[in-house]
């Protein structure tokens, strides 16, 4: 479904991403790990064409199409979904508002019926159960006044929506509490299936223990110095990251 | 193409011209014009009194060029036609001897007038150039005692109405272009709703400015009687010229006991282009008087045109438990100019006022928001709230906010905030990670900004509202 080809990426001039490869193939959830500064979110960014990451070099194939090249809002119709960190606040516009939109877009791309605001208030009934977001919060405004667990549950519902092949948490369980963590980690075990694939970037290895991932990747200074399956996810959370650091690169990363 | 190429290149979409006979007076403003004027009006000798007072008290007057945040170069009035007319038959009876070029005209514009077209629950007067061509439903209108028709038949028919209200809100020596605006006023709308009565439609001008050596010089007069209640709108639009055109209009409004007034605006006049050249100077002096107990007057307006704006729809409270709104969207884009507000002056007891503002501006643009707060020593209890928010789109747009609050009454209560912000990258990259166009991303952000005034605003010019900010804006991010 992907594929991420000696991927090299700046910000402001600065090469924080320094030949990633990668490979994730349809029903299979991948965890990227390592330290603060190893170019996770760059990688997450970049996948979903953030304006401020440069691309100096390398490719990423997304179902066969060369995904650089697409923009934000074309890459997210064909199936590319990233649920942010920080997710941004849009005063006064409503959640339901602002998902109808989205969904219609997708589903105009795709050739698919669009859903007028009642027919898509019953899907969106639906797949809020899948985080138990109460209805109140369609009506508020995207994000705002969310606590940090609810922003996050947000994300999880956007997920739901708009049914992405590929989705890139983006530290999705950070700031979450035990419960809202379990929440959200059951949302996405919900929508996961064998058609889809999952991105989990994470510091911590506790969101792992919910979501059990198929491979484990490990980025410290914008490469991908470790690979493993999900007991590589345990030895990271007994050892820390700093035995990794000077070691030599993983076998996967030419 | 970029985006912002794609965006930049769409027109503004009501930039044509009607191509008409129009009955023009000579270019130029004395004596003799205001009486030329009066004269092809028929008017009675009170009206033109007024009108010559008004010219000489302008005479004396100054335009107002030192306060308000906008530059333009000199106004050459003797270079001005204070008189378009499409040449017509004869005074028109019905629709049907309206000019068909006309009716194609508005047609065009979206604002059907023919009987079998019209707009269901909106009644329409729409005024082209200096006269008003057509008022849709009066018919129907009056049998519910409601009087709705042009200022310049008003005169004639309801003369001892007029001649009560006219100037007592906003005198003839008001300011610069009041006083302009009362000399040479060619026509406008006329309403009455008697008492007790509740209007049983929306009642709404069309402005169109299509000649390019004239002023539009209207003029709009709405007298709500005790426990009446009427909802007004104005729309705007004008052709492309690379000329600037003066509009300087008047409005005043009078609600009596228990009365109400909403009055709305959708101002789309031509803004000029992205180096400033031609549009519309829209200086306008609009106000209210609450003049009886519990009345209310509310103020809603989005002004997305005019190449410049300088406008403060106000409100007196007079009355007391009156009270006041105002709720506006001001956008100015390239390199548009807006100095735009309202004032509250509070008289009576208990009146309270609400001031909403949402300044949007992007490109080159300079956008203030000016507002008084008078609360006056009699004005017991008085209360004021006033919300003024600014949205900057681009690092070259410019928004100030001057409000002026003056307090003479220890037991009222005033409140102001004010915030300034930003269109971020990560707001319009969080919108389009999940598949909305950069457009329709920055259309919803900008509609959620202004959600607060447009929840005043009737459905159907809330739509349109929405519709127009976002066409406005193309290009502004790229």
């Amino acid at each position: 479904m992907l594929e991420i080809r000696n991927l090299y990426a700046s910000v402001d001039g600065n090469e924080i991403l320094k030949g990633i490869n990668l490979k994730v193939n349809k029903g299979e959830v991948h965890a990227i790990m390592g330290p603060n500064g190893s170019g996770k979110s760059t990688l997450a960014k970049v996948l979903a064409g953030h304006p401020s990451y440069e691309v100096t070099r390398g490719e990423v194939l997304f179902e066969g199409k060369n995904l650089l090249e697409l923009s934000p809002d074309v890459r997210a119709r064909e199936g590319v979904f990233m649920a942010f960190q920080y997710p941004i606040e849009v005063p006064g516009v409503s959640n339901a508002q602002f998902l109808r939109l989205a969904y219609n877009e997708k589903q105009k791309h795709l050739g698919q019926e669009e859903l007028d605001p009642l027919e898509f208030k019953d899907l969106l009934k639906e797949k809020a159960k899948i985080v138990e977001m109460e209805a109140s919060f369609m009506t508020r405004s995207v994000n705002e006044g969310f606590s940090g667990g609810e922003k996050k549950r947000n994300e999880i519902l956007q997920m739901a929506v708009l049914d992405p092949k590929l989705s890139v948490l983006d530290e999705t369980d950070s700031g979450l509490d035990i419960d809202a963590l379990r929440i959200v980690a059951e949302g996405v075990n919900k929508l996961h299936d064998p058609n889809k694939a999952v991105i989990l970037v994470t510091h911590y290895q506790r969101l792992l223990n919910y979501i059990t991932p198929d491979f484990v990747h490990v980025l410290s200074a914008g490469r991908i110095v470790k690979e493993g399956g999900k007991e590589l996810a345990l030895e990271l959370e007994e050892k820390g990251y700093d035995w990794l650091k000077n070691g030599s690169v993983a076998a996967g990363a030419k | 193409m970029s985006t912002a190429e794609i965006l930049t290149n769409r027109e503004y979409k009501y930039g044509w011209v009607t191509d008409i006979e129009s009955e023009t007076i000579p270019r130029g403003l004395s004596e003799d014009t205001v009486r030329l004027i009066s004269q092809k009006k028929s008017e009675p000798e009170w009206m033109l009194e007024f009108r010559l007072k008004a010219y000489r008290n302008w005479l004396n007057m100054q335009e107002p060029r030192h306060w308000p945040n906008i530059a333009f170069p000199e106004v050459n009035y003797q270079d001005i036609i204070y008189y378009s007319a499409p040449k017509q038959r004869a005074a028109k009876v019905s629709l049907d001897e309206v000019d068909p070029e006309l009716l194609r005209t508005f047609d065009k514009l979206g604002i059907p007038l023919s009987e079998q077209k019209q707009l269901a629950g909106v009644a329409v007067d729409a005024v082209f150039d200096s006269v008003s061509v057509a008022t849709t439903y009066k018919e129907k209108l009056k049998k519910h005692g409601v009087i709705f028709c042009s200022f310049s038949e008003a005169v004639r028919e309801y003369a001892e109405i007029v001649r009560k209200y006219l100037g007592s809100v906003v005198p003839t020596n008001d300011n610069f272009y009041a006083a302009l605006n009362s000399a040479v006023f060619s026509d406008g709308s006329f309403c009455f709703i008697p008492k007790g009565v509740r209007c049983p439609m929306e009642l709404s001008t069309y402005f169109r400015i299509n000649n390019s050596e004239s002023g539009q010089f209207e003029r709009t007069l709405i007298v709500a009687e005790e426990g009446s209640h009427v909802s007004y709108l104005e729309g705007c639009t004008a052709p492309k010229f690379d000329k600037n055109q003066l509009h300087a209009a008047v409005v005043e409004l009078v609600a009596l006991d228990d009365a109400e007034i909403k009055y709305s605006t959708v101002q789309n006049w031509y803004a000029g282009d992205e180096q400033g050249v031609g549009g519309i100077y829209n200086f306008v002096t609009k106000r209210g008087k609450c003049a009886g107990r519990n009345s209310k007057i509310s103020w809603t307006q989005v002004e997305t045109g005019s190449a410049i704006t300088w406008k403060y729809p106000s409100c007196i409270l007079q009355g007391d438990n009156s009270v006041g709104e105002f709720y506006s969207v001001a956008l100015t884009n390239h390199a548009q100019q807006a100095d735009t507000g309202t004032k509250m002056i509070h008289l009576g007891k208990n009146t309270r006022s609400t001031i909403i503002s949402k300044g949007i501006s992007a490109g080159h643009a300079n956008n203030s928001y000016r507002g008084l707060v008078k609360i006056m020593p009699k004005a017991e209890n008085a209360r004021n709230y006033t919300q003024c928010d600014s949205m900057l789109i681009g690092s070259d747009a410019g928004a100030n906010t001057f409000p002026y609050i003056e307090v003479m009454n220890n037991s009222s209560q005033v409140e102001h905030e004010a915030s300034t912000s930003r269109i971020s990258e990560e707001q319009l990259f969080y919108l389009m990670q999940r598949g909305i166009s950069q457009e329709d991303a920055v259309s919803l952000i900008i509609n959620g900004f202004c959600k607060d005034v447009f929840l005043q605003l009737p459905m159907e010019f809330a739509v349109e509202a929405t519709r127009l900010l976002g066409l406005k804006l193309e290009g502004a991010i790229g």
